[in-house]
């Protein structure tokens, strides 16, 4: 029978993850149990074993990113989901998916921290966690959907990006989209699926962590008769430890430049009626609803104003934000933190757009009417 | 060639510049040379094998020899190998870890991973200290003992690694130390074989830092006190209480036939496809 190209479904954010993961191949899930994530677990462990996949519960977080990496070593897409708590557990082995530059997926149902924190409402603190979290410097891949639809795609993107860049990449939702229901329309001839480099070479030419042209070297799966090492050390480009300055240079530098190179592929989002806006807003996640709501209430009204939302939040959409910068009189970042998102823009603004933030910390949702009083004070 | 020679041209990375890193008299050489003669009785294929390791002296272990190697993040060796395990299968895991890594930062993983019994082998090296990093007191230093960070003596009591991985339900768990050579090639061999979670305790001696500090002597004498001090378990059973006092067992502690993960695993496959209940 063939497969109908297109396909409706009512589905919540978390199902919508799921859904996407599947999708894109991921056949090994390793979690421990946190609200607001639980429901990518629970539907995880009855989908995976049906198409020959893997479910694990581990016994914290560490353990659960530990075991995903194993897994996509061994060359199986894998991907762990959890909240605020966890995701700072996982923030060690998160580092050695990053220089050992192993493709994995990790979501993080945000909720309100510090520490327990607020479980669960929903929250935006964890952008900065996301970018800076584990020690060293390094690149980071985060995306954040706004919508049941996004969660679906930006898993499938996510796990494109983790095989094409070999990083990890983390899907940064909030505790709305996680929990909202939508119906979403799936159109298979959409979806592209991109799988891991493999070398070509014979195994005795392999050299696993070579500089090449694209600076993504093919990655082997342990077992396919490419015997190397990985490592959390610092290491040449056969995988072996150096404390060589000119071997770990070049070595960080890559990692950089494997993303830098590829902002146009990575950087996703929408400008909304941004065109002639006086007044533009950034925004992401739920509060890119709520934003969009005030672009056509404000329209409605006459005033010009126009969104950005990003669905890329690292590495940070400089190029977009600074168009916003340059046409908008006013830029105004709502988000539900204390001003993460707008320490980047007002970090990268060299125009004379005055930048206005809108914070809320409270457990609760930023308004249409949030945004549009905030407005309407510094207009 | 002699067989040693011969096992060295073939099991040892020729593009990784040696020397090693180990101090010489270093108890890891022959937990090295134990597990490179085991693997070969055994016939394992190179590419079969994923030898995984954590963080100290023990876990630079894996980096010299020609396998497929993961050398982990502090204590996770056993989160990441079952990661490796439950992906692929068919490959040969085995996890390389020190006291420490083991039974300190990756005490949870450990007993977690016996009480899931899944098939891996798990060789951990007891030297009773931090060595790498200067000779701090570990979960295994001995009370009463010196270390870097117990100059006044060590108020704290030691764990017994193999116990902890009998209670935890590993379905095999042995102890050697590296003064008997051929019981270790043994030992690692039947742990290799056993299907289910299995381990190796190796009591071995770090001369440099713990010895140093308490006055044990050179590698060699430290050696001799395991030779005096172990007992093996059949030995054990004929004596009394009292004269196994400052003794310790080796050989196989337990031994036992229990469900294994991946093929527990397999079942939930099947029933999730309707095709067992």
């Amino acid at each position: 029978m063939k497969k109908k190209a297109k396909k409706e479904l009512l589905l919540q954010g978390n199902e919508a993850i799921v859904e996407g993961a599947l999708r894109a191949g991921c056949r090994f899930f390793a979690g421990y149990p946190i609200t607001p994530a639980t429901e990518i677990s629970e539907i995880l462990s009855i989908k995976l074993p049906k198409v020959d996949g893997t479910f694990i519960q581990m016994e914290d977080e560490i353990a659960s990113l530990g075991a995903v990496i194993g897994a996509s070593l061994a060359g199986v897409k894998a991907m762990t989901a959890t909240s605020g708590p966890g995701f700072s557990l996982m923030q060690e082995n998160l580092g050695f998916a990053i220089i050992a530059e192993v493709p994995c997926v990790v979501v993080n149902a945000m909720r309100g921290g510090p520490s327990t924190g607020l479980p669960t409402s929903p929250s935006q603190s964890d952008v900065m966690q996301a970018r800076w979290g584990t020690h060293g410097d390094h690149p980071a891949i985060a995306l954040c959907p706004s919508t049941v639809r996004e969660c679906y795609d930006l898993t499938i993107k996510a796990f494109n990006f983790s095989e094409k860049y070999r990083n990890p990449v983390i899907i940064l939702v909030d505790e709305v989209v996680a929990h909202m229901r939508e119906k979403i329309v799936i159109n298979e001839e959409d979806i592209q699926i991109f799988n891991r480099v493999k070398p070509t070479a014979p195994p005795e030419w392999y050299i696993p962590y070579e500089d090449t042209p694209k600076s993504i070297p093919a990655m082997a799966n342990f077992g396919e008769g490419y015997r190397y090492h990985v490592t959390g050390l610092i290491h040449d480009v056969r995988g072996f430890p150096t404390s060589r300055p000119d071997e770990i240079d070049p070595f960080i530098r890559r990692l950089f430049r494997k993303i830098s190179q590829n902002y146009g592929d990575i950087h996703l989002g929408e400008f909304f009626q941004t065109d002639d806006a006086e007044v533009t807003i950034i925004a992401y996640g739920c509060v890119a609803r709520s934003a969009k709501r005030t672009v056509l209430d404000a329209r409605e009204k006459g005033l010009k104003v126009g969104l950005l939302k990003l669905n890329t939040l690292w590495p940070f959409m400089r190029t977009a934000v600074e168009e916003v910068l340059q046409t908008s009189r006013i830029v105004i970042v709502p988000e539900m933190n204390m001003g993460q998102v707008s320490r980047e823009v007002k970090r990268i603004n060299k125009s004379t757009a005055k930048v206005f933030t809108l914070n809320r910390v409270d457990g609760e949702i930023i308004t249409p009417m949030d945004i549009m009083a905030r407005i309407k004070e510094v207009t | 060639m002699a067989e040693v020679t011969k096992l060295i041209h073939k099991y040892l990375r020729h593009d990784k510049k040696f020397p090693h890193v180990w101090c010489p008299g270093c108890g890891i050489g022959i937990l090295l040379g134990a597990l490179i003669r085991a693997i070969d009785r055994m016939g394992y294929g190179k590419d079969e094998i994923v030898m995984v390791s954590g963080i100290g002296c023990t876990g630079r272990l894996p980096v010299y020899v020609d396998f497929n190697t993961l050398h982990t993040t502090h204590g996770r060796a056993l989160t990441f190998a079952t990661g490796v395990k439950l992906a692929k299968p068919n490959l040969k895991v085995i996890v390389i870890m020190g006291d420490g890594d083991a039974v300190a930062i990756g005490g949870n993983h450990f007993i977690h991973a016996a009480r899931r019994n899944i098939d891996l082998t798990t060789i951990i090296l007891n030297n009773s200290v931090y060595g790498m990093t200067g000779g701090q007191y570990s979960p295994t230093t001995p009370y009463g003992m010196k270390s870097t960070t117990t100059i006044y003596t060590n108020v704290e009591h030691s764990f017994s690694i193999s116990e902890l991985a009998v209670t935890a339900g590993a379905a095999f768990v042995g102890r050697g130390t590296v003064y008997h050579a051929r019981l270790l090639d043994d030992l690692i061999e039947k742990a290799c074989l056993k299907v289910g979670f299995s381990v190796v305790e190796v009591i071995s001696h770090c001369h440099t830092q713990y010895g140093r500090i308490n006055r044990l002597g050179s590698a060699v004498e430290m050696m001799e006190w395991q030779r005096d001090h172990a007992i093996t378990i059949e030995r054990a059973g004929q004596m009394k209480a009292e004269d196994l006092k400052d003794k310790f067992r080796i050989g196989v502690l337990i031994d036992r036939k229990l469900p294994v993960f991946q093929d527990e695993y397999e079942k939930i496959r099947r029933r999730s496809k309707g095709l067992e209940k």
